[in-house]
C-alpha cells in the first residue's frame, strides 16, 4: 500500500495515498462533521457533491480558498487544519446558514432525535441564528409510503442520488435554481403521479425530517383499543435483526422472541409471522417456477423464462412503471405479507369463528413499500383489504416506546400458532439472495425428489449487486440471477427485453440495499453500511440456528396444503395467493 | 472584377440593427441603383463597438465615420458625398471638448487609444461572407500551423505568447490545451468547445466577435483541435443571441463548403468539425463544468474539480473549454508570431482585451486595449469622461463577480494582477462606471439581485448565504439597518468567498466586500443617518418643499397620484411624509425649483 505523510492540525500520520482528507482524518480519530457526505460501504457508492461545504478544511498551498475534505484527496506532505479559527467561523456560518431557511420545529419533526442537522447544530453549539430572512416554502406531499415536507430539505441531494444513482428511477432531482432550489419530481408534480416506487430509499439516506415515512401507528392503536376487533400482526423477517437498534443493542441482535413478547403486550391477539408465509411463498413460487420449467423442457416456445421474484413491492411498481411489456415475466404469486393476509383474513377468521369484517391485520415490515402494497386493489376482496396497516420497524419500536416496554428487560416468547411456526428459508427472505436461495432448497428436492447434498448456496449471498450461479439440478442446469437496487435490475430487465441472451431462468430482485435488511422502515444506518452487514450475518446466524430449513419441511404448511389448499397452485390457492399485474407506465403528459 | 470607387460599411451589429441598420441598407442600395451608381459597395458588417452612437456609417477608402445615421440621410450622404465628394457634416462625430467635428474615426478619442486585435475584423469585414475574411488571411494561421508545426510546436507557440483566459479567469491557454492534449493520451475523443454562453450583465464582447467575424472563432477551434486532438468542435451559445447564432452557423457551412472544416483540411491529413449547442442562458453555464453538464443535458450546475475537464470533460472525454474572445485571438497569434503578441501588455498578462464601457460615461460601447492601459484612460480618453460633467465615484469591473474601484485606483493598469490586487477582476470585461448620483449600497445590492438570481442553488454558501446578503443589504437600503447587520454582512461575505464551491459563489460577494471596503462611510450613513447620501434610497428620502421658493400655484398638489399634497392657493405648500410614495412627480412639475430631495 502506497503510504504518504499528511499533517492534520499539528500532528503527521502516515495514511494511504488515494483516499480523502475527511478518510484519511477518520481512520486517525479526527471525526470533519459533514452533511451531504454518505458513503455506503458494502456497495461502494458515495454521494459527494461537495455540496454543504460543512467539511470545509484549510489546506496549506492551493488557492487559499477552503477546501471541502470529503471531495479532496490527500497528497504527500499536506498540511491541514480541520480546527482553526477560521474553519470553526466558517463551518458554524454555514450551519447558521442552514437553519436560517429551516423551519427549526425539532420538537413536532419526525426526525427529531434522528436528525443529522439537529446533532450538528448541537455539537457546534449553535444558540442562535443572526439571520433573518425569508424561508423557502414548498407544497407538502405525500404517497401512502413517503412523506415529503421539502421545507426542510437542505439540498445534500442524497435521495437524488439514491434514486437516480442506485435505483434508476429518477423521480428525485434537483428543480428551480438558487434560493428556491429544492430536490422535487419533474414538473414538480406529486411524488405519487411520478416514476417513484415508494421504495423508500430516499426516506432512509434522508439527513434531515424532509423525507419521512407515514406513520400509521394511530390507526393501529385505534385497533388495538377497540374490542369489537380480533387484531393479528404479522412481522416480516428483516425486522428481527435489526429492532433492537433502537433499543441500544448492538446491530445484528436477534430480538425475535423479545419482539413477540413485545408484540403481545402492546395488545395483539395473535402474533404471528410473516416468515410462515413466505415458506407458503416459496411453495407456491417454487411450484410455478419448476412448472414453467417443466413447459419449457418439453419444448413450450412461449413460456415465459426467466422467471422473477414478487416479493418486494417496490420492484413490482417498478416493473409495472418501466417494462408493461413484459408483465408475464414475474411469478404471480403474491408477496410474503399478502398472502399473510389472504391466509389471516379467509382461512383463519373462519378457523376461530371471527367475521372477516371484525379482523384487522397488522404487519410488521422493514419497508416502506410494504404500505402502498396493501392498498392494491387485488390485494383485497373489493371491500377491505387483507392487510388494514403496515407499520415499519421504526415504528413498531415508538410504539414499544410509547406503551413503557423495554424490550431489552423482555421475556423470549414464541409466535402464536398455527401461522407462526417457520424455517430457516423463511428467515433468510431478508437478505439480498435468500429468495433464490429458499426456492433452490425446496425446487431442488421436489424437483428431483433427492435430498440436497448441501443446503447453503453461498454464490448467491453477499454485498454483490448482481449476482450469478448456474445450480446443477439432477443434471438440469438452472441459471440463476440475484440483485438488489432497481438500477441492477433494470439491467437484467433490459437483458430479458433483448431476448435473455444469458438465458437466465430464474431472477430474484430487490429494491433495497443488501435485501429487506436494508429496507427504508429499518432503524436509520445513517450512512454505515457495517451496520447493514451485520443485520445480514444475523439473518444467516438464525437461520443456521433453526431446526428446519426447508419450506416444504414446515409442519404448518403442510397441514394447511392438506386442510385447506389442497396444492400448490390449487385453484384456491391461485384465488386467494396469487395475484395479476398492471401497466402503470408513467406518461409525460399526463403529470401536471 | 468590379472596382469600387467606395465601400460604405453599415454596422450590423445587434445594438445598431434594434436602431433600424438594416433599413439603412436596404435604403443605400435602393438609391445608388436609382441613381445607377455601379461602382460602390454597401456591406454590412459586425459591431464598430461605438455603440452610443449607432447606427454607425463608415464610408471608405476616405474612412469617414457618420454617426447616429437616419434612413432619411441616406439620400443626402449618397447625393454628397458619393456624387460630389464632400463630407455631410452634421452627421459626422463632434468631440465635447473641442466641440468640432472629426471625420475620421482614427482620430476620435474613443479610437485613438485602441488596439484591436480580437475585434480586427469586427466593422471591416462581412461576416457573412467567407471571401472576405480570407481576404483578411483569414484561415492563414490554421494553414500555417498545419503546415509548419507539429501539434506540440504549435502548443509552444501558444505558451510562449502569453495569452491567459479572456473568460475571466485568466488561465494561460497554451497550459490548458497542452493539458488537453496530454492527459489523456489515448482518449477515444476529445473536444473543442467554445464558452459563447456570455453572462455578464453590460458584456457583450463575445456576441460582437460572433457577429462581426465568426471564422476567427471557426479557425481558432480548428487549430485547438490540431494541437489538442481533438476532431470535434462544439459552441456553447446562448439562444439568445439569434444573429451570433444564424452568423456562425452561416460560417460553419461556409467553411464547410471551403473545405475548412470536415475530412482533410487543406489537404492534411485532419479532421475537425463544429456543432452548435444552445444554452438557455444561465449564468453559472458559463463555469466551464457546468456549460458542460448543461450540454450533456443535464442540470447545468457545476462539479467539484478535480477531474478538470481536460481530464473529464463532455460526455466523459477529455475537452478543452476557451471562450470566444480567447479563441479571437488564436489566429493572429500564429499570424504573427508570439514574439509580436507577448510585445502587446504587461509583464504576466500579453495582449489586450476587449471592455463592455457603460453607465455613467460619454462613449458607451465596446472597446480594446492594450493589458496595461490605465483605467483612467480607458475612462476619460476613451470613455470621454463623465456623463454630463458630474463627477466620477467608481468603476465596476468583472461584471457581477467583480469589484468597485475609487478615484484612488484610476491609475492601475488594468491587468490581471493588479487588478485583483485591487480586490476586483478583470472578469470577461464589464466595466461600468459610476458617478455621484450612484448610491454604492444599491450598486452592490444591484449586482447581488444578479447572482442570486443566478445561482445554482447547489452550495449552502451560495444558494442562501447570498440570499441572506442581499436581506441584508435590503433592510440597509430600506433605512432598517444595524451596526450588527454591518459585521454579519461583512462575515457572511468573507465565508461565502472562503467556502462556495464554485467561482459564481466565491466571487458574488464582491461587490459587497469592495464597497464595504472603499465605500464604508455610505454604509454607515445608511445605518447611523439614515440617509442616502446620493439621494438614491427611497425609503431614506423625504421631498421638501422650501417655503420660501413656493409661489402656491399647486401645480404639483394636482400632479400628485396620492394627494399628500396640501395647502391654500398662493401660499407655499406642504407634503404629508407619511401619504408620499416618494414617486418625484412633484420635482418634475415644479417650475420653481422649490422642492427638494432630502
Amino acid at each position: 500500500m502506497d503510504m504518504i505523510k499528511i499533517t492534520i492540525d499539528g500532528r503527521v500520520y502516515e495514511v494511504e495515498n488515494g483516499i480523502t482528507v475527511l478518510e484519511a482524518a477518520k481512520r486517525n480519530g479526527i471525526k470533519i462533521p459533514t452533511l451531504c457526505h454518505m458513503n455506503l460501504k458494502p456497495i461502494n457508492f458515495v454521494n459527494k457533491p461537495a455540496s454543504c461545504r460543512v467539511c470545509v478544511v484549510e489546506m496549506e498551498g492551493g488557492k487559499g480558498n477552503l477546501v471541502p475534505a470529503c471531495a479532496t484527496d490527500v497528497r504527500d506532505g499536506m498540511v491541514i487544519k480541520t480546527t482553526s479559527a477560521r474553519v470553526l467561523n466558517a463551518r458554524k456560518t454555514i450551519v447558521e446558514l442552514l437553519l436560517s431557511d429551516h423551519p427549526n420545529d425539532c420538537l413536532q419533526c419526525a426526525k427529531s432525535g434522528d436528525c443529522e442537522l439537529q446533532s450538528l447544530a448541537a455539537t457546534l453549539g449553535i444558540r442562535e441564528i443572526p439571520f433573518k430572512g425569508i424561508q423557502s416554502t414548498y407544497k407538502k406531499d405525500s404517497t401512502l409510503s413517503v412523506y415529503r415536507d421539502v421545507d426542510k430539505c437542505i439540498m445534500c441531494r442524497r435521495c437524488e442520488s439514491m434514486c437516480s444513482n442506485i435505483q434508476s428511477v429518477g423521480a428525485l432531482s434537483a428543480v428551480h435554481r438558487g434560493f428556491p432550489a429544492v430536490v422535487a419530481p419533474a414538473f414538480e408534480a406529486a411524488l405519487g403521479e411520478s416514476s417513484c416506487v415508494n421504495c423508500g430509499q430516499c426516506v432512509q439516506v434522508c439527513p434531515v425530517g424532509a423525507l419521512t415515512l407515514v406513520d400509521n401507528i394511530g390507526d393501529v392503536v385505534k385497533a388495538l383499543n377497540d374490542p369489537t376487533k380480533t387484531v393479528v400482526v404479522q412481522t416480516a423477517p428483516a425486522v428481527r435483526v435489526a429492532l433492537g437498534e433502537e433499543f441500544g443493542m448492538e446491530p445484528g441482535t436477534i430480538v425475535t422472541g423479545k419482539m413477540a413478547a413485545a408484540l403481545r403486550r402492546l395488545g395483539f391477539n395473535y402474533v404471528f409471522d410473516t416468515d410462515w408465509s413466505a415458506d407458503l411463498t416459496i411453495m407456491e413460487e417454487g411450484t410455478e417456477f419448476l412448472g414453467r420449467v417443466k413447459k419449457f423442457l418439453a419444448g413450450d416456445k412461449d413460456v415465459k423464462l426467466p422467471l422473477f421474484t414478487s416479493c418486494c413491492p417496490a420492484w413490482v411498481t417498478f416493473y409495472e412503471k418501466n417494462f408493461p411489456d413484459l408483465l408475464d415475466y414475474p411469478s404471480t404469486a403474491k408477496s410474503p405479507q399478502g398472502m399473510f393476509g389472504a391466509v389471516a383474513k379467509n382461512y383463519f377468521a373462519n378457523k376461530i369463528g371471527v367475521k372477516r369484517e371484525d379482523m384487522v391485520v397488522v404487519s410488521i415490515m422493514p419497508c416502506l413499500a410494504k404500505k402502498s402494497e396493501v392498498a392494491r386493489p387485488e390485494l383485497g376482496n373489493g371491500k377491505d383489504q387483507d392487510v388494514d396497516f403496515s407499520l415499519t420497524t421504526r415504528e413498531l419500536a415508538h410504539m414499544i416506546k410509547q406503551y413503557n416496554i423495554d424490550l431489552k428487560e423482555l421475556p423470549e416468547e414464541d409466535f402464536d400458532s398455527p401461522l407462526g411456526q417457520s424455517t430457516g428459508a423463511a428467515v433468510i427472505f431478508g437478505a439480498t439472495g435468500g429468495v433464490m436461495e429458499a426456492a433452490l432448497r425446496t425446487a431442488y428436492e421436489v424437483y428431483t425428489g433427492k435430498t440436497l447434498p448441501k443446503i447453503d448456496f453461498m454464490e448467491v449471498r453477499g454485498f454483490d449487486g448482481i449476482k450469478e450461479a448456474v445450480i446443477d439440478v439432477n443434471g438440469l442446469p438452472v441459471k440463476v440471477a440475484v440483485c438488489y437496487g432497481l438500477a441492477n435490475a433494470r439491467k437484467l430487465m433490459e437483458e430479458v427485453r433483448a431476448g435473455n441472451p444469458n438465458g437466465y431462468h430464474f431472477i430474484e430482485v430487490m429494491a433495497c440495499t443488501g435485501g429487506c435488511i436494508g429496507g427504508a422502515g429499518q432503524p436509520y444506518h445513517h450512512g454505515n453500511g457495517d451496520i447493514l452487514v451485520k443485520r445480514m450475518e444475523a439473518i444467516y446466524r438464525e437461520d443456521a440456528g433453526k431446526p428446519i430449513r426447508k419450506s416444504h419441511e414446515n409442519p404448518d404448511i403442510i397441514a394447511i396444503y392438506k386442510e385447506y389448499y389442497g396444492e400448490p397452485n390449487s385453484h384456491l390457492a391461485h384465488e386467494q395467493l396469487h395475484t395479476h399485474y398492471i401497466d402503470k407506465s408513467v406518461k409525460i403528459e399526463e403529470v401536471k | 472584377m468590379t472596382h469600387y470607387r467606395f465601400h460604405i460599411l453599415c454596422c450590423g451589429g445587434t445594438g445598431c440593427k434594434a436602431s433600424n441598420s438594416a433599413g439603412i441598407v436596404r435604403k443605400f442600395e435602393a438609391v445608388l441603383k436609382e441613381k445607377n451608381i455601379n461602382d460602390v459597395q454597401v456591406i454590412t458588417t459586425g459591431c464598430f463597438g461605438f455603440c452610443e452612437k449607432g447606427p454607425i456609417v463608415k464610408i471608405l477608402p476616405d474612412n469617414t465615420f457618420y454617426v447616429q445615421v437616419k434612413e432619411e440621410d441616406v439620400e443626402n450622404i449618397v447625393n454628397e458625398h458619393i456624387i460630389k465628394g464632400r463630407k455631410v457634416e452634421r452627421l459626422l462625430y463632434t468631440d465635447p471638448k473641442a466641440n468640432a467635428h472629426i471625420a475620421d474615426s482614427k482620430h476620435m478619442g474613443f479610437y485613438k487609444k485602441q488596439m484591436r486585435v480580437a475585434l480586427r475584423n469586427c466593422g471591416f469585414i462581412n461576416p457573412e461572407d467567407i471571401r472576405e475574411y480570407i481576404a483578411r488571411d483569414g484561415y492563414a494561421a490554421l494553414g500555417k500551423v498545419l503546415d509548419e508545426m507539429t501539434p506540440e510546436q504549435a502548443i509552444e507557440e501558444m505558451k510562449k505568447s502569453g495569452l491567459r483566459g479572456r473568460g475571466g479567469a485568466g488561465f494561460p491557454t497554451g497550459k490548458k490545451w497542452e493539458l488537453a492534449r496530454t492527459l489523456v493520451p489515448n482518449a477515444e475523443q476529445k473536444y473543442v468547445i467554445c464558452n459563447a454562453d456570455e453572462g455578464d450583465p453590460g458584456a457583450f464582447m463575445d456576441r460582437s466577435i460572433l457577429e462581426g467575424d465568426p471564422h476567427s472563432i471557426i479557425e481558432a477551434m480548428a487549430i485547438c483541435g490540431y494541437c489538442i486532438g481533438a476532431t470535434k468542435g462544439l459552441v456553447y451559445i446562448r439562444a439568445e443571441y439569434p444573429l451570433a447564432i444564424r452568423r456562425l452557423q452561416i460560417a460553419i457551412d461556409q467553411a464547410r463548403e471551403y473545405g475548412l472544416l470536415g475530412k482533410d483540411i487543406l489537404g492534411k491529413d485532419f479532421e475537425f468539425d463544429i456543432e452548435l449547442r444552445y444554452g438557455a442562458g444561465a449564468f453559472v453555464c458559463g463555469e466551464e463544468t457546468a456549460l458542460i453538464h448543461s450540454m450533456e443535458g443535464q442540470r447545468g450546475e457545476p462539479t467539484i474539480k478535480p477531474p478538470f475537464p481536460a481530464v473529464k470533460g463532455y460526455n466523459g472525454m477529455p475537452s478543452n473549454v476557451n471562450n470566444v474572445e480567447t479563441f479571437a485571438n488564436v489566429p493572429v497569434i500564429y499570424l504573427k508570431g508570439a514574439d509580436w503578441f507577448s510585445k502587446i501588455g504587461t509583464e504576466k498578462s500579453k495582449g489586450t482585451k476587449v471592455f463592455a464601457l457603460a453607465g455613467k460615461i460619454n462613449n458607451v460601447g465596446l472597446i480594446e486595449v492594450p493589458m496595461g492601459t490605465t483605467l483612467r484612460e480607458i475612462i476619460y480618453e476613451i470613455g470621454g469622461g463623465i456623463k454630463g460633467g458630474k463627477k466620477f465615484k467608481a468603476v465596476q469591473t468583472g461584471g457581477p463577480s467583480g469589484g468597485c474601484l475609487t478615484e484612488k485606483h484610476l491609475d492601475t493598469p488594468v491587468d490581471y494582477e493588479s487588478l485583483a490586487a485591487a480586490k476586483s477582476i478583470m472578469g470577461s470585461g464589464g466595466m461600468i462606471v459610476m458617478d455621484e448620483d450612484n448610491c454604492m449600497v444599491s450598486i452592490a445590492k444591484f449586482y447581488l439581485d444578479f447572482t442570486v438570481d443566478e445561482s445554482c442553488g447547489k452550495c449552502t454558501p451560495c444558494r442562501v448565504g447570498n440570499k441572506r446578503m442581499n436581506e441584508i443589504l435590503d433592510k440597509i437600503i430600506k433605512g432598517n439597518g444595524t451596526m450588527e447587520d454591518l459585521d454579519t454582512l461583512k462575515n457572511l461575505a468573507n465565508v461565502i468567498k472562503d467556502t462556495a464551491l464554485c467561482g459564481l459563489g466565491q466571487t458574488a460577494p464582491n461587490p459587497v466586500i469592495s464597497t464595504l471596503d472603499n465605500f464604508y462611510d455610505e454604509y454607515l450613513a445608511h445605518v447611523k443617518d439614515k440617509k442616502c447620501p446620493a439621494g438614491q434610497c427611497k425609503d431614506l428620502l423625504s421631498y421638501v418643499i422650501n417655503p420660501e421658493k413656493c409661489i402656491g400655484c399647486t401645480a404639483c398638489a394636482r400632479k400628485c397620484p396620492v394627494n399628500a399634497i396640501t395647502g391654500v392657493v398662493k401660499q407655499p405648500q406642504t407634503i404629508d411624509q407619511e401619504k408620499c410614495i416618494k414617486c418625484g412627480t412633484c420635482i418634475d412639475t415644479c417650475k420653481f425649483g422649490a422642492i427638494s430631495k432630502q
